[in-house]
């Protein structure tokens, strides 16, 4: 199977990431879109990182695991704070900031 | 396989961010160790320490930097050169400015953020923090971690440290706007908005930069310009990769047609924490953008130059426009940093020296004048009968028309206030203007001035929105703008977060007291002393824009004399 073939991969995940935020209404479903964008782009970057020869990638795809655990309890940390204050994940509940 | 070869790290010139992120990393412990009567002073001591002792090392590298141009800090993840020891400073600077805001407690020894962040708002729970008077001491290292990514994000000419440092700089800003005192609703929704569209387009950004890798096989800015210059057939890879990673600092600066969130995240944020965001977030981003655009894509100027041309003219008109028809001083200070970041992308687009010093130059005006604006916006309160009978200050009276006649009441605020305006309008003898003309003239030698046009005509028009300020604060007295007010004296954000609450039905009357602005209907504007801190960080942000608009030569020579950016 050639590499090409991940990087596809890569790309289709992406892009359900993606339509996952653009069109999913709870909060954690989103936050789960935008892991998979971040999961879809390791696998684009380790793809890379074979074709290439190098470790750059790799070492790259480490640090955004790391950050994506980061970016969870941040994340996770405010949508609870919301849902404990509006019994509601829902981001189109969220809407009292307005011109 | 070779061995393991050490990088050779030059430790001096890292010195100016390891103070600030080293001191955070302090100020948690802090948090385990000091008993609580304690913390507030050991983590504002400690803050303001680490900022001017990073200042401190600033200037120390500072003639170094001169004679040499820069160096490359751990094998060129970094490099300490003028633009970025001028950034570094900026942001120092302006972040030491917003500590003092943040610290300070301006209504009967309550800072602006909640007792306890994690309390249901209108809770038995967050009454009894707040009659115990806890405090969410955290604020100071988080903001700390997030100046010290600031000063590591115009640094870096590798996208993993460029990478790193948009994510140490962002998760902290998510917290803290989460963290109001008053109107928690609306500051937990800001957070939640800020975090979601964030961690989308950082995402975005992250596919943009393997594309980049794929393309050029390297995460070095260098390597990536080199791989540009000799077309390997997969041109396509690099162009959307380009624009991926532009779009996530396009976010960051709150460029159109990625500012969405702003206008909702700098209203519903605590007023101090606002000031720190706007100000320093974008010194960053531009430092960062800078960087990408002139050391990693130099290659792509042809293709990119519309991009920065569309973004750029968008910005500045969208900006203006929409800040027109705002009647929230925070919203519509959001607005007008819009249209900054248009202007400052004139000066981008048209780099050459001069455009790298205005644009460096047009930062610090900037970011002098909005942390002094928000600070004054923190210090005009409600005050309204209190539980006892007598009168107390509430939460802060953001609505324009509350303003109305503070001319007269409060001349001092209102004169301040109107001088950070005429800086942001760019009216002659602040420091604005001499941005303005700076940017606008670099881009004009630089061969936009289509672009310069477009600039100073939304300058004309932006100028009336703040205009109407002045003449509200000035010429209007408060009787006449609660006539014209539309909603009357009662608050309409409380008004639609009561109903809300109580159509789902829970802890309806506890949270709506909590969430709206407290305002009941005799509630009169007035001017809060506070400690201290922020009237001396307004007073210095005022000095600052009156000195560098009557005297710029000796920052602008300064600036110039080290505006070259090492590959």
């Amino acid at each position: 199977m050639s590499l090409t073939h991940y990087l596809v991969l890569a790309a289709i995940l992406f892009a359900i990431g993606a339509t996952t935020v653009l069109l999913r209404r709870n909060a954690i479903i989103v936050f789960m879109g935008v892991e998979l964008m971040l999961n879809s782009t390791n696998l684009l970057l380790v793809t890379f990182s074979r074709m290439h020869g190098n470790l750059s990638g790799q070492v790259l795809a480490f640090f955004v695991m790391v950050v994506a655990a980061a970016e969870v309890v941040v994340g996770l940390a405010i949508i609870v704070t919301i849902f404990r204050t509006r019994r509601s994940a829902s981001v189109d509940d969220v809407n009292l900031l307005k011109s | 396989m070779s061995g393991f070869t050490v990088p050779e790290i030059a430790w001096g010139p890292m010195v100016p961010v390891m103070v600030v992120l080293l001191t955070a990393v302090v100020g948690v412990l802090v948090e385990a160790f000091v008993p609580a009567a304690h913390r507030r002073a050991v983590q504002l001591t400690l803050t303001l320490a680490a900022l001017a002792g990073s200042i401190v090392a600033i200037a120390a590298l500072w003639s170094d930097t001169e004679r040499t141009g820069g160096t490359d800090v751990l094998g060129g993840s970094l490099v300490v050169d003028g633009p970025t020891l001028v950034l570094q400073a900026t942001i120092a600077l302006l972040a030491l400015l917003s500590t003092l805001v943040v610290a300070d407690r301006v209504t009967g020894g309550e800072d602006a953020f909640a007792p306890a962040a994690a309390a249901v708002p209108g809770s038995d729970y967050e009454e009894l923090a707040r009659r115990r008077g806890l405090r969410q001491t955290e604020v100071f290292p988080l903001l700390l971690f997030a100046t010290g990514g600031m000063m590591v994000f115009p640094a870096t000419t590798d996208l993993l440290t460029l990478f790193v440092a948009l994510e140490v700089l962002s998760l902290p800003l998510y917290l803290l706007s989460g963290m109001a005192r008053r109107r928690r609703l609306l500051s937990q929704e800001a957070s939640m908005k800020y975090f979601l569209l964030g961690a989308f387009v950082s995402a975005i950004m992250l596919f943009g930069i393997g594309l980049l890798y794929g393309y050029s096989g390297s995460l070095r800015f260098a390597d990536i310009a080199a791989a540009t210059a000799t077309p390997n057939g997969m041109e396509g890879l690099l162009v959307v990769g380009a624009l991926m990673l532009l779009a996530g600092l396009f976010f960051k600066v709150g460029a159109v047609p990625f500012h969405m969130w702003t206008p909702d995240v700098y209203q519903g944020a605590p007023t101090p924490v606002t000031g720190f965001m706007a100000a320093c977030t974008k010194v960053a981003a531009f430092g960062a953008l800078l960087r990408v655009v002139y050391g990693m894509l130099p290659g792509m100027a042809w293709d990119l130059d519309v991009v920065l041309w569309v973004v750029a003219i968008l910005t500045m008109v969208v900006g203006t426009v929409a800040a027109l028809v705002q009647t929230d001083v925070k919203r519509l200070l959001a607005y007008s940093s819009i249209a900054h970041a248009g202007f400052v992308l004139t000066g981008v687009v048209a780099l050459d020296d001069a455009g790298l010093t205005a644009v460096l130059f047009y930062l610090l005006a900037y970011g002098a004048a909005t942390v002094g604006a928000f600070g004054l916006v923190s210090l005009v309160r409600e005050q309204g009968p209190g539980e006892d009978g007598t009168t107390t200050l509430l939460g802060e009276a953001t609505r324009l028309p509350q303003w109305a006649g503070l001319g007269r009441t409060h001349p001092v605020v209102a004169v301040t206030f109107t001088l950070f305006l005429l800086s942001f309008a760019g009216i002659p003898l602040t420091a604005g203007f001499v941005g303005k003309f700076a940017v606008f003239s670099a881009a004009v030698e630089g061969g936009a001035w289509q672009l310069a046009l477009v600039g100073v005509l939304a300058s004309a028009a932006a100028a009336f929105f703040y205009v109407r300020i002045i003449v509200l604060m000035f010429f209007t007295s408060p009787h006449d703008a609660a006539d014209d007010a539309p909603a009357g004296p009662t608050p309409a954000v409380g008004a639609v977060a009561s109903d809300d609450v109580a159509d789902g039905g829970t802890q309806a009357a506890a949270t709506g007291v909590a969430v709206a602005t407290s305002a009941p209907e005799r509630a009169t504007t007035t001017v809060a002393a506070g400690e201290g801190l922020t009237v001396v960080a307004v007073a210095v942000c005022a000095v600052l824009t009156v000195l560098l608009g009557v005297a710029p030569s000796p920052v602008l020579d300064a600036i110039a004399s080290v505006a070259v950016l090492l590959p």
